[in-house]
């Protein structure tokens, strides 16, 4: 899939062969029972995803991906929740909303809900970020 | 203590359909206990901090089933951890009473089976609409709200009124929901609490008049907001009009008395306040629960009725995970896993047959009018 505009890219649940990008492309992510659906997905490097994230949960939930380091600062933070911003999205009981990443070098990121004991129980999922095809 | 029954009156009436009602063990306030925006308090069974940390109270509860008629029967107690706590309970219908349960049911039980060497060594181990409010009771320091609604409406209801749900609540909200939208939700008032003179370890017992004849009995949500490798404990104690049969989902549901009721234990029982039911006979079975949360995924079924085997679809779990609750000693009346297994296998047949058929050669089909 190539950029250029927004497409929907169909994925399995555990994550998909498909590999999005490089350029600009939407994925929805759904949470259900605090997991993330998909789990993982596949993007070339220099390419933009536009999170589109739907709770379906009851309970309030947030997604955030980047580096190692970027888990770290929310892991021991004490913000409730996180304004829009690159990466990052609070949403609570049952709404949708979007966040934007670019995944611009080769790279293997997590996305992951900080809120009280949700990554312990596992909610926690992945980007893999591929080299651009030559 | 009394022996097995044998000499058992025939005259005690079976309700209309014997199986028993959810009898609800533990979970009590147990099940669900869930951190409220800010306070004090607890339930039987796990507490969960504000930091989503959970320690563990053993729970007892008591579900009694007379008449079609299920009692139950469980504490919350007061922490004085100056944290607001509060649970979630699933019940198998809408209650026609909520009110304060006698003082000494559950420790009058506990007695019955203190004595007991297995469990001296136990004892200590440790975007939806919101729900419709079917009744709201104060009992002392607890506020107790009566809820209708799928696992979501019931989940904003209590995000909404400042529970602080734990991530594996929506999963174990929807496994209820499933088979029964009715909830029960409890938290203390830390202002009435302190006014009533309420100490750490205080307990409030509720009782619960639930007209039912679902025969499940919420376990799983014993181990809400726990830790795969923490430890669920509950005394869960059933009084019923014949022996029941049991069925659960896997280990760690023991099964250590099953035995015609003391007399003097009724009679006990019958004198605590809402306890005058208590008819002159009945069945008493003590299961202590000791499992790791992770493998608390099963509800208890039970039946009464020594014609009807325990639904396997109220221990919520599949065919194949069935496991009956018998004694160590192999005790108990178990006719029934051969009826289960005779389902799973007439299931697999039916199964076999489909795919046949699904794999099988176009076949023409004809309407009856065709001419």
């Amino acid at each position: 899939m190539t950029g250029g505009g927004y497409a929907v890219a169909a994925t399995d649940d555990a994550g998909s062969a498909d590999v999005h990008g490089p350029g600009t492309t939407t994925v929805t992510v759904t949470i259900r029972d605090s997991r993330f659906h998909p789990t993982r997905i596949r993007a070339r490097e220099g390419t933009q995803v536009r999170f589109v994230v739907r709770n379906e949960d009851p309970i309030a939930h947030e997604m955030v991906v980047g580096p190692e380091s970027v888990h770290a600062r929310h892991a021991e933070g004490t913000e409730a929740a996180h304004p829009p911003g690159p990466g990052e999205l609070s949403l609570g009981p049952g709404p949708t909303g979007a966040t934007v990443y670019d995944f611009d070098r080769v790279d293997t990121l997590r996305t992951v809900c900080h809120l009280p004991r949700h990554e312990d129980y596992g909610m926690v999922g992945g980007v893999e970020v591929v080299a651009r095809p030559d | 203590m009394p022996s097995a029954r044998s000499d058992r009156p025939s005259s005690v009436r079976r309700g209309p359909r014997t199986r028993l009602g959810q009898v609800a063990a533990a979970i009590g306030a147990a099940g669900a206990s869930l951190v409220l925006g800010a306070g004090p308090v607890l339930a039987c069974g796990g507490l969960v901090g504000e930091n989503g940390t959970v320690s563990l109270v053993r729970t007892t509860t008591l579900a009694a089933y007379h008449d079609g008629v299920e009692r139950y029967v469980t504490s919350f107690e007061f922490t004085g951890e100056g944290e607001e706590v509060g649970s979630l309970v699933p019940l198998p219908d809408v209650p026609t009473e909520v009110e304060r349960g006698g003082d000494w049911t559950l420790q009058r039980l506990q007695q019955e089976i203190a004595d007991d060497e297995q469990f001296a060594t136990t004892a200590d181990a440790g975007a939806a609409e919101s729900a419709e409010v079917l009744e709201e009771v104060e009992i002392d320091a607890l506020d107790i709200t009566i809820l209708r609604g799928g696992a979501d409406e019931v989940g904003r209801w209590a995000t909404d009124n400042g529970f602080l749900l734990t991530p594996d609540s929506p999963e174990v909200l929807r496994f209820y929901a499933e088979r029964s939208p009715i909830f029960m939700a409890a938290r203390f008032d830390a202002d009435r609490a302190a006014a009533l003179g309420q100490q750490a370890g205080d307990g409030t017992p509720i009782m619960l008049t639930i007209p039912t004849d679902e025969p499940w009995v919420p376990l799983r949500i014993l181990g809400l907001g726990l830790d795969a490798d923490k430890t669920v404990g509950a005394d869960v104690f059933l009084l019923t009009e014949d022996r029941p049969q049991l069925l659960a989902g896997g280990e760690g549901l023991g099964l250590d008395r099953s035995e015609a009721a003391d007399r003097f234990l009724l009679t006990d029982l019958r004198t605590d306040e809402g306890m005058e039911w208590v008819p002159e006979d009945m069945w008493l079975t003590y299961m202590p629960l000791e499992v790791s949360a992770g493998d608390l995924d099963y509800d208890l079924a039970i039946s009464t009725d020594a014609d009807a085997a325990p639904d396997v679809d109220d221990a919520g779990i599949p065919t194949r995970q069935a496991v009956p609750v018998t004694s160590s000693d192999g005790g108990g009346f178990v006719w029934w896993p051969l009826a289960v297994g005779a389902i799973a296998a007439t299931a697999l047949v039916a199964g076999v047959a489909l795919v046949r058929m699904m794999t099988a050669a176009p076949v023409r089909v004809t309407t009856g009018d065709h001419r």
